[in-house]
């Protein structure tokens, strides 16, 4: 039995072509995909890219929330070039283009923390894994803040915090993958000490109330040394359950405890609920001790939160990271923005995220890439000016904002009802900057495997 | 209905374990076309299933509300984090001691709580899962990290792992004898925990020892009457619901190396009673269901927002797309919870006997339409209560 073979011209032809683009054809996957970047997480690969906005929309801090998704809608917008582009303008040096990030339109997804650990971890990892987010972003407490954080580590996605203040955040729970705009505790310490001992003298007794968890510890901590270091003495240190509603039975030692100054280590809810029954119930800012008006000071201080207390938190001097009402370029042109758009002016809650947003857009455009190992090392060390603080500096060894920082007061006769805070001073950047290396903690590698894995 | 405990033989057993093993190995696939074939909210899926099997064995089967079982769950994810800083990162090692530790803490809190019964029995529960919480959220931050959470961290001493020389890198999360245990390999690892889980309760409901506990559920007085002391056994289930729970904080912290309070929390203990009632109290797979449809509501829901709503009803004209967006907007994003409350209300009202009690209803229904009323008056005989 022979087998014939016969191989015409036509034949010899098609069968070598279609041989040749066969074994082309894995060779110009393998260039395609070269060209691309490395492997990461998320590499977007259409004409989007997709940012996760992970909020509170239910629990204590949903008004914080609320106003923070509000920003990065606004953020979104304008870099793509829609709106009239909010401190898009002002922010220098910018790479920014107003038409999206590296040309990809940006959309986003946003997700409920509900203000713990696991819903908010749960959040962002179906922002990673089911809708492909290259960046996450948000939260509003710091132990959020710093569980997330942690997840984006191992995940390969770059975090950009919202509203945390503990010193851990970016103190011992560091990490490569998380940069934080907002100022920390120690940082409101450091400004609001020379204030308190000016306004209130030096020879003063203080009484804190601190919310029982790991950012009212470090406030109360930052507190006690930055006050101490002025002269004054500390009486004693409550700590409170965090909602705990009624504070009547934590405020009712004070008085008579021989302290003539009161320090609420609370946020939120619990701020304004210990605020105005204090000068409510208590009417504490009547009294005299040791022949002295008694104060009160709420070292974290935010509009959001003056107006829960309302005539409560007239006189009381805090501080703040940035305010609607600071006379610069960039904060007029946002407030505008913002007030256009929703009709009210923006928190610092808000704030901080829309300069995070921005922040992360440029440092991809000045990578030149999405990976992330390239935008961490635009981040670190990257120093700017324009988006509402003045000259603010992305420190590299612990990715925390350096800026100035403001201790305000709730404002005696507000004009309306957006305007309840003063400004009594900026306290320059310099006078709050410290060493990196005093509260511990490690970055981690920059090169993870990553969801890509 | 004199044969209330119709005994199905082990070939049945075996078809309906067949038949769970395969839906819950395949989720991934049927379950992409409604947005959930992502890992993360596949594992929470097989967790918190069997989560709820285990608290079903104590609320289905013995008739016992228990309103602080997270502590459980918390008290299993913290002992799983502690094994895997303390002694490796291999999960097996993990498991085995929060399941240890589940149980102690089970033996002492039900010994205390099962002196008494009904509403007395639920309220000290609570009391004791609150307390667990508050404790673990300040005054036993050093064991717990109060309110950030327990983490992982390079400097662990591992000791089981130093000791055998496997190189654990600084930062690295746990795995099963060298496979990652995140991603599609979580998932399958915690869904052939909840098959086994499953037959684990299969066998305890159809058992000597399952048939007391519904003894028990019926009528506990007239079993007290009869000389039978209901203490042990219902400490028994007490403590085998734990160790569920202690499993199911285990694998929480395995896929997902962080152990917080809030697990703790009270609204964790009445998310399982949620689950296990909106599935079906006392059934085998409605448990299962419920804890999918939670969690599903709280990924899926509360990520939709009105952009989402407007592309969706983008095909109605106009002003009608507005109106609908307007008429949907509160039930989706932050107003996940007010749907699961009416959904809630709604099987409570119309199906108290959970998802599982329609399922009953709709097959029974074609049942009679397929075979005429008089097979489906013997169906009706030969029914198996609560499957």
């Amino acid at each position: 039995m022979s087998i014939k073979l016969e191989w015409s011209r036509r034949r010899f032809l098609t069968t070598s072509a279609a041989l040749g683009a066969g074994l082309a054809a894995p060779h110009v996957f393998v260039r395609n995909a070269w060209s691309q970047d490395k492997v990461f997480c998320n590499n977007p690969t259409g004409g989007t890219v997709t940012l996760g906005f992970n909020v509170p929309q239910s629990g204590p801090y949903a008004d914080e929330g609320a106003d923070e998704l509000r920003a990065f809608q606004l953020a979104v917008k304008h870099l793509n070039g829609e709106g009239d582009g909010g401190m898009i303008p002002t922010f220098k040096p910018s790479s920014l283009k107003g038409n999206g990030i590296l040309g990809k339109k940006v959309a986003f997804v946003t997700g409920d923390t509900q203000t713990k650990s696991d819903a908010a971890r749960a959040s962002a990892k179906r922002m990673v894994e089911a809708d492909k987010a290259i960046m996450i972003s948000g939260g509003s407490s710091s132990g959020v803040a710093v569980a997330v954080q942690s997840l984006c580590q191992d995940m390969g996605v770059i975090f950009m915090t919202g509203l945390t203040h503990s010193n851990d955040t970016t103190g011992k729970d560091k990490r490569r993958y998380g940069f934080r705009h907002f100022f920390n505790a120690y940082m409101s310490g450091v400004a609001l000490g020379p204030v308190l001992a000016e306004e209130y003298g030096k020879d003063r007794k203080a009484y804190h109330l601190t919310a029982d968890y790991t950012w009212g510890w470090t406030q109360e901590e930052s507190m006690k040394n930055a006050t101490e270091a002025q002269g004054w003495q500390t009486v004693q240190t409550v700590r409170t359950p965090l909602g705990a509603g009624d504070f009547s039975q934590y405020l009712t030692p004070v008085l008579n405890s021989g302290a003539d100054v009161l320090i609420l280590n609370h946020y939120g809810g619990d701020m304004v609920n210990s605020l105005r029954q204090a000068v409510t119930q208590f009417d504490m800012k009547s009294k005299q001790v040791n022949g002295k008006n008694f104060e009160i000071v709420v070292p974290l201080f935010s509009e959001l939160m003056a107006e829960g207390a309302g005539a409560a938190a007239k006189g009381i001097l805090g501080t703040a990271n940035w305010d609607w009402k600071l006379d610069n370029a960039a904060t007029k042109a946002f407030a505008k923005s913002f007030g256009t758009e929703y009709g009210r002016p923006p928190s610092q809650a808000a704030h901080t995220c829309y300069a995070q947003t921005l922040l992360y857009a440029n440092a991809v455009e000045m990578a030149g890439t999405f990976y992330p190992p390239e935008v961490i090392k635009a981040l670190e060390d990257f120093e700017f000016d324009g988006l509402g603080n003045g000259p603010t500096l992305y420190r590299g060894a612990d990715h925390q904002c350096f800026k100035d920082v403001l201790v305000v007061r709730g404002k005696e006769e507000p004009a309306n009802q957006f305007d309840l805070m003063e400004v009594v001073k900026i306290v320059p950047r310099d006078t709050v900057t410290y060493d990196a290396s005093i509260f511990g903690g490690e970055l981690g590698p920059a090169e993870v495997k990553g969801c890509a894995a | 209905m004199s044969t209330v405990t119709a005994r199905p033989g082990p070939k049945r057993e075996l078809l309906t374990l067949a038949i769970f093993a395969l839906a819950i190995l395949t989720m991934p696939i049927w379950l992409a076309p409604i947005g959930a074939g992502y890992p993360d909210i596949l594992q929470k899926f097989a967790i918190f299933g069997i989560f709820a099997i285990g608290f079903n064995i104590l609320f289905g089967f013995a008739g016992y509300l228990s309103f602080g079982h997270a502590a459980f769950l918390g008290a299993g994810s913290y002992a799983a984090v502690w094994a895997f800083k303390l002694f490796s990162l291999n999960a097996v090692f993990a498991i085995v001691f929060a399941i240890a530790v589940a149980g102690i803490f089970s033996l002492v809190i039900g010994y205390v709580s099962l002196r008494r019964s009904g509403i007395y029995f639920s309220i000290l529960t609570l009391a004791f899962a609150q307390m667990s919480y508050n404790l673990a959220y300040s005054v036993l931050t050093p064991i717990t990290n109060g309110e950030t959470g327990l983490q992982l961290s390079g400097g662990d001493p591992r000791v089981l792992d130093r000791a055998l020389f496997v190189t654990t890198s600084r930062l690295q999360p746990p795995d099963l004898f060298g496979i990652a245990l995140q991603g599609w390999s979580g998932f399958y690892f915690c869904a052939v925990l909840l098959v086994i889980a499953f037959y684990v309760s299969m066998r305890i409901r159809h058992s000597a020892f399952g048939l007391t506990l519904l003894a028990i559920k019926s009528n506990q007085r007239r079993m007290g009457f009869t000389g039978f002391s209901a203490k042990p056994y219902l400490l028994t289930a007490f403590v085998i619901s734990g160790m569920y729970a202690g499993l199911a904080g285990a694998l929480l912290a395995t896929t997902d190396p962080l152990a917080g309070a809030d697990r703790m929390q009270w609204t964790a203990s009445g998310e399982v009673v949620l689950m296990t009632i909106l599935g079906g109290v006392g059934t085998l797979l409605g448990p299962v269901i419920g804890a999918a449809l939670i969690k599903y509501l709280e990924q899926i829901f509360s990520s939709f927002n009105e952009a989402l709503l407007h592309r969706t009803f983008d095909f109605l004209p106009g002003a009608a797309d507005d109106v609908v967006t307007a008429i949907f907007a509160p039930f989706v994003g932050e107003g996940w919870q007010l749907t699961l409350g009416l959904m809630f209300m709604a099987i409570v009202i119309f199906l108290p006997g959970g998802i599982m009690e329609g399922v009953r209803r709709i097959a029974g229904a074609s049942r009679r339409q397929r075979t005429g009323s008089s097979a489906a008056a013997r169906e009706v005989g030969r029914r198996i209560p609560a499957e």
